[in-house]
């Protein structure tokens, strides 16, 4: 099953070789790796996606802890989360495409952020599934280059309201 | 005052109490080297070979539960001691080793004698630091001696660039250290320790499964109480083996593989594991789907990743054995009377009863080829009042040490397990006496181990470290001919080494004495004759070229399903006139 992991690391030379060595040495999957500084600059956030079944991920959340420059290790998948993945996608379009280009820009309430007579460049925002389906729309007017950032992700805050309504939906 | 790198490293070292340390020079690490020249307070074992120096480190490191230190070159003085690290790293060896790079500013050129060093043993130290700025090196020293030795203990390298070495900054040694992202657990949760004592007192056949966690923690003492005060049986890993008496009656000596039938039994049919300091290896397990299948399983472990990682655990504990052994001692004690031995009775009687039908045996004939065994049990009987150190190379031989060397204090088992690393014994044991030079050290080994580090024998003649080599020499990989035997139909492919030096005439050339033992009744004559000897001594012995290791789980094989003899069809071949013919093993082939 895939589960998204949240890492705090040490903002160091080498730490993000220790992560991905931990993976390829243990035989772990990742299918996707963000990492960012946080607040704090000595500090790295990392968002891994990766998939196994429950014994390999209590293994993964162990042996990252282990390692000396990780400071923290979240799965997500134990409570609830939400997470995005941006993509920027550069589109050949034809003038008898533009304006399709546009729609299917506008129905995903994605942004053009680059543009030139023969292509727009457009940055959408997501969960893969989403990305997954403007890709499959913007395909037959031709991509010519896609990048994506792989997931970010964050838990959900809980509601710690008096209110005695709002704890009842939290229960449900 | 400003010191530099080089200055700085010794004095952090002193600081650490390093008195040996095991080292060989060359270009990027001269100015270190230069340094050491000019103190008293360090001895610098020169070795021939960095392997050399790494399991000397690791030697010195069991024998004295301190950090070893070893000092190696750039390029490929860091690639050769890269088996020690992962060995060292298998089986939790406190560690630390310096290696030289090149100057920072040639860093990724591809200098001369450059590798990178962080990526090589990235997989294969605890951690590792690269030590980019002199003001930086003294706390890094700090950091690494206290990440080696706290938590699972483990190698941690640190790589100097020769600037670093040269360049001067001001001496500060932090006196504590505290790092945030690491914060070993050594109190377990209480809540589970009350759980496990109970399931302890509850259990009619349980078993203690310890291993080498309980040595490096020094817990063999709260070990010995806690099995007297639960009256359970004591079930050793190989790196488990002297945590507990061999002699004891409770001991049941080594389990797995190769342990003993009892061992292997009680495990098999137990119905509580209390696994401490032990990591339920491949070795132990056999198949891990039929593995203690009546047992509900506790689990004491400083590593959070051993547990749960190869078989389900009921009861977890993270934390120190020594502690959590104490917490449960105390609850015990309260809680525990008398009956428990009454409880055990039927669990005891079935365990003499296994003891009795298949206990550890062998043939000697008076005027046959040695056996083996008979080496090790002679060695154990002659030496055993000395209390001595035994380090092992890997193989059959190291098997029947398990077996037969019976030890009764910790740190006293120098072996490589996890790694399983041929020529580990000669040097660890050099260590262990650098470390204790009026003790008695032994190094059992293999014909073809012991020539993997050979060359260390100019070491330990030119440092005086008497140790004593007996080799049980059969001209094979033995352990490999022996699967050959069981499992490949008897082709010797690349196992047969038809010829050794004559290691008698080869001690002799390093300046060492070599002695022979042909016959058995020759054997305690030369053990005497090299324990009188206050130089390092090869015993050189040709043992009968056949003989296995029993028992035996074959790999993936279930617990209770051991090979106990040579099957039918092994013995028909070796009784023949075949290769199995023992006239020629006590002659000594030279090409």
């Amino acid at each position: 099953m895939e589960h998204i992991i949240s890492v705090t690391v040490e903002n160091k030379f080498g730490s993000l070789s220790r992560i991905a060595g931990l993976f390829s040495g243990r035989g772990f999957n990742i299918e996707s790796l963000s990492v960012a500084p946080t607040l704090d600059p000595s500090m790295s956030q990392m968002t891994i996606v990766t998939s196994g079944d429950e014994r390999i991920i209590e293994q993964i959340v162990k042996q990252l802890n282990k390692l000396i420059d990780v400071i923290k290790v979240v799965d997500l998948n134990e409570s609830d989360f939400v997470s995005r993945e941006t993509a920027l996608i550069k589109v050949h379009t034809r003038s008898e495409d533009r304006a399709e280009a546009l729609r299917i820009a506008d129905i995903f309430r994605a942004n053009v952020i680059d543009s030139t007579p023969a292509t727009y460049t457009i940055e959408v925002t997501g969960d893969p599934r989403k990305i997954e389906a403007i890709i499959n729309l913007l395909q037959p007017l031709g991509i010519k280059e896609l990048t994506r950032t792989g997931r970010v992700a964050v838990a959900r805050e809980l509601i710690r309201s008096t209110d005695v309504q709002a704890k009842k939906v939290v229960r449900e | 005052m400003k010191l530099t790198g080089a200055e700085i490293l010794i004095e952090c070292l002193k600081r650490e109490g390093v008195k040996t340390i095991f080292a060989l020079p060359g270009g990027v690490v001269l100015k270190i080297f230069d340094m050491l020249h000019q103190q008293k307070d360090i001895e610098v074992v020169l070795t021939r070979h960095e392997q050399g120096a790494g399991h000397m480190a690791e030697g010195y490191a069991k024998a004295t539960g301190k950090a070893g230190v070893c000092l190696v070159t750039s390029g490929p003085g860091m690639t050769n001691v890269i088996t020690a690290l992962a060995d060292a790293y298998m089986d939790s060896v406190p560690l630390v080793c310096f290696s030289g790079q090149v100057p920072t500013s040639l860093i990724g050129n591809d200098a001369f004698q450059e590798a990178d060093n962080m990526g090589l043993s990235r997989p294969c130290t605890k951690y590792n630091f690269l030590v980019k700025d002199v003001k930086d090196l003294a706390t890094t020293i700090k950091e690494a001696f206290y990440i080696a030795t706290t938590g699972r203990p483990g190698p941690v390298l640190v790589d100097i660039p020769k600037d670093v070495s040269m360049d001067k900054a001001e001496f500060v040694y932090p006196s504590s250290i505290s790092i945030r992202s690491y914060n070993p657990v050594y109190e377990g949760n209480k809540w589970q320790i009350k759980q496990a004592a109970e399931a302890m007192t509850k259990a009619k056949k349980p078993v203690l499964y310890v291993g080498g966690g309980v040595i490096f923690s020094g817990a063999s003492q709260e070990l010995l109480e806690l099995a007297e005060l639960t009256h359970m049986p004591v079930d050793m890993t190989l790196m488990g083996l002297g945590a507990f008496p061999g002699e004891h009656p409770q001991s049941m000596g080594m389990l797995g593989m190769h342990g003993t039938y009892w061992a292997n039994m009680v495990m098999h049919y137990s119905d509580l594991v209390v696994a401490i300091g032990a990591r339920f290896d491949d070795r132990v397990t056999g198949k891990v789907s039929e593995f203690c299948p009546h047992a509900k399983v506790i689990h004491i472990d400083i590593d959070p990743t051993s547990i749960r990682k190869n078989v389900n655990v009921d009861i977890p504990i993270v934390g120190d054995c020594k502690l959590v052994l104490r917490e449960l001692i105390q609850i015990l004690r309260a809680t525990v009377n008398g009956d428990q031995r009454e409880l055990r009775k039927p669990w005891w009687n079935q365990i003499r009863e296994w003891q009795q039908a298949n206990p550890l045996a062998y043939q000697q004939e008076a005027d046959g080829p040695i056996k083996p065994q008979l080496v090790i049990s002679r060695l154990y009987d002659l030496t055993k009042d000395r209390d001595p150190i035994v380090s092992t190379d890997v193989g059959q031989h190291q098997m029947w040490a398990a077996q037969y060397f019976k030890l009764a204090k910790p740190n006293r088992w120098l072996t490589s397990g996890g790694l399983g690393t041929m020529g580990f014994g000669f040097p660890a044991a050099m260590g262990a006496q650098a470390a204790f030079p009026g003790r008695l050290v032994l190094c059992i080994a293999g014909d073809g181990s012991i020539q993997m580090n050979m060359q260390e024998m100019a070491t330990a003649v030119v440092h005086k470290l008497p140790v004593k080599i007996i080799i049980l020499n059969n001209r094979f990989h033995g352990m490999v001919r022996q699967w050959q035997d069981l499992f490949y139909e008897g082709r010797y492919a690349s196992s047969d080494l038809e010829t050794t030096p004559d290691f008698v005439k080869l001690a002799e050339a390093y300046g060492a004495v070599g002695l022979r033992a042909s016959k058995p009744s020759e054997i305690d004559d030369v053990i005497k004759e090299a324990l009188a000897v206050n130089k390092p001594v090869i015993v050189d012995v040709p043992t009968y070229r056949y003989e296995n290791v029993y028992p035996m789980i074959p790999a993936g094989g279930c617990n209770h399903e051991m090979i106990l003899e040579d099957p039918p069809a092994l013995k028909n071949k070796q009784s023949g006139a075949g290769q199995g013919a023992p006239k020629d093993s006590d002659t000594i082939l030279t090409a």
